[in-house]
């Protein structure tokens, strides 16, 4: 029976230090002073939660600069369709207001944009070439400017949203006198309200 | 103020002969002699004043072109020493230098009080057909010269003058278009609209007293009609175009091309700007309306047969027909204040230029050619002259001719470039 005992309590006293010394033996610190292991494991959980913490925020910085990055992205091209949206004349034949194929292919391409920009009202200018007198011209400015907005409401957009204004030849975007400048002056042009 | 008193015997109807028939295609321009004025009073200053004077007279009617002013040089009496009296006159001294018509006059200006006393003479009768003696200030010279011009036409004529009109027209003098008013020959232009904006289509009401024209000042074309004096006047605020009005003649109303409906139509609207009545109706554009003399019809330019073209509606039964066939471009017209033609700008070659075609007959005479691009005729109201604008000096300018055509000059130099001249009526002056 004291046998016994005395055996115990060695082993009782042996076993933790010999987990002890096992647990320090990785560390590079061995010789600490003498902490009670409950205080230590907590500084431990600390030091952890800390790291996990510092590389959280790492991660959360990454996924923010990423989230910009895209959404300046998205911004950028956001602008770039609201520029194209804006620069991008639709042309027109001489003396004409029908629509050309190429001129409806743009139209298209505005009623998307216009859709995705609900709360967008839009002024639709009809503009014609030096040639010719200029109170037909601006009747003629009138037609394109209505024939641009008429496919637009075709496609879905709301009326209400677009406003149409003849500017006749009162307004050339290329100032010169030739076949070139006058392509380019009979055109419907898009400004946003 | 101007005091007029009749001279001698022209208060008889000595004006049975008609010497200048308005009507005429082609006129025989009357050989004229006018001598300088003589000077009442004696001076140096009175001398200028005197060749001031005859040098202004000679001009105005010459501007009429019924007349070819002779040139003084060849004159065979010295104006300051040979009298102005029927009795003193040696008719022959006239005839010998080829002067039909003689136009005498004598002034005497004290301060500011300037006396004239103008009489016009058939040489080879030796009659006086008019004579008037005026008295004024001396900076109403102008006035007094164009008072009796007025008498002069209404004598040789038979019809009143143009001597108390303007021409209004539009001008990028200051960087924007607006409208000017100047004398019927061009004399002291001075701006009448302030917009900052684009101006167009200026339109004179028949009583002279408003302009109607568009401009943009609210961002889009809008329709205003305006008193010419006073600040007052009215906006007609419509969606679309709101362009091209036309009075209709003795009425305080107008016609103008509207797209508040869709497409570009003709419509009828009080001076107040109220919509009265839809006068053409169709899917394409119609433009430009311009009233015959009676109201009773108008010409307009529709491209409802494919291309811009004039057809005139009759208000009275409804009918429309076609007035141009030459040519896929003719617009712009105006109908002459007598009634017989339309005057319209065509496209041909590549170039504007201005017509004139019968309201019956249908075949256009062709008034401007190979100078450059020439646009909006307006008829001065006795339907002898035309304004137009034309490009043949570079820049967009005014320009008048005779109504066939002939003697085609600049009616005026302003910087920037000058457009849409529209002719006023006859003015009432005092």
């Amino acid at each position: 029976m004291t046998n016994r005992f005395w055996r115990g309590l060695a082993l009782l006293l042996v076993i933790p230090g010999l987990m002890f010394a096992a647990s320090c033996a990785k560390k590079p610190v061995v010789s600490e002073p003498a902490v009670t292991p409950a205080v230590e494991e907590e500084a431990e959980a600390k030091r952890l939660a800390a790291e996990e913490e510092a590389r959280a925020a790492e991660r959360a910085l990454e996924e923010q600069r990423l989230r910009e990055q895209a959404r300046e992205r998205r911004e950028r091209e956001e602008m770039a369709e609201r520029e194209r949206f804006l620069n991008e004349n639709i042309r027109f034949e001489f003396d004409r207001s029908r629509l050309l194929a190429e001129a409806k292919k743009i139209l298209r391409r505005k009623a998307r944009w216009l859709r995705a920009h609900p709360d967008v009202s839009v002024v639709v200018e009809g503009h014609c070439d030096e040639r010719g007198t200029n109170e037909y011209n601006m009747a003629l400015g009138d037609r394109r400017a209505r024939s641009a907005k008429s496919f637009l409401v075709d496609m879905g957009i709301a009326r209400g949203r677009l406003t149409t204004i003849s500017y006749g030849e009162e307004k050339p975007l290329d100032p010169r006198h030739n076949e070139e400048a006058w392509a380019k002056n009979r055109r419907a042009h898009f400004v946003i309200d | 103020m101007l005091f007029v008193t009749l001279v001698a015997c022209s208060n008889r109807p000595c004006h049975g002969r008609v010497y200048i028939d308005i009507n005429a295609p082609y006129l025989r321009k009357i050989p004229t002699a006018i001598p300088i004025f003589k000077g009442m009073s004696a001076g140096q200053s009175h001398a200028k004043l005197g060749r001031m004077l005859s040098g202004l007279l000679a001009e105005t009617v010459e501007f009429t072109g019924f007349f070819k002013i002779l040139d003084r040089e060849s004159f065979l009496e010295n104006p300051q020493r040979a009298g102005f009296m029927q009795h003193t006159i040696n008719f022959k001294n006239w005839t010998d230098v080829g002067a039909e018509l003689l136009i005498k006059g004598g002034f005497q200006c004290k301060g500011d009080v300037l006396e004239v006393e103008l009489r016009l003479f058939d040489t080879f009768s030796g009659r006086l057909i008019v004579g008037r003696r005026y008295t004024g200030r001396l900076k109403d010279h102008r006035r007094i010269i164009y008072r009796f011009c007025d008498e002069v036409i209404l004598r040789l004529t038979g019809h009143r003058g143009i001597f108390s009109t303007q021409i209004a027209f539009l001008s990028t003098t200051t960087g924007t278009k607006e409208i000017y008013i100047a004398g019927f020959d061009g004399y002291n232009p001075r701006r009448f609209t302030n917009t900052g904006t684009i101006t167009l289509f200026p339109a004179w009401s028949s009583d002279g007293k408003w302009l109607a024209y568009t401009d943009y000042r609210h961002g889009k074309p809008e329709l205003f009609v305006r008193h010419i004096k006073e600040k007052r006047g009215t906006v007609v605020s419509l969606e679309g175009s709101s362009i091209t009005p036309a009075w209709v003649p003795g009425r305080f109303a107008l016609a103008a091309s509207l797209s508040y409906e869709g497409n570009p139509a003709i419509y009828l609207l009080t001076g107040n700007g109220k919509i009265t009545k839809k006068l053409t109706r169709h899917w394409g554009i119609d433009v430009a309306p311009t009233w015959s003399p009676d109201g009773r019809e108008f010409a307009f330019v529709s491209n409802r047969s494919g291309s811009p073209q004039i057809f005139i509606k009759n208000i009275e039964d409804g009918n429309i027909r076609r007035l141009t066939y030459e040519g896929n471009y003719n617009t712009s017209p105006q109908w002459s204040p007598r009634g017989n033609h339309v005057a319209y700008v065509g496209w041909k070659n590549s170039h504007l230029d201005i017509y004139l075609i019968g309201i019956h007959a249908n075949s256009p005479i062709q008034l401007t050619r190979d100078a450059g691009n020439n646009e909006s005729p307006t008829w001065s109201p006795d339907g002898t002259l035309i304004a137009f604008s034309s490009t043949r000096e570079g820049p967009s300018r005014v320009y008048v001719m005779n109504a066939n055509g002939t003697d085609q000059r600049r009616l005026l130099l302003l910087e920037g470039e000058q457009t849409n001249p529209s002719w006023s009526p006859r003015l009432t002056s005092d």
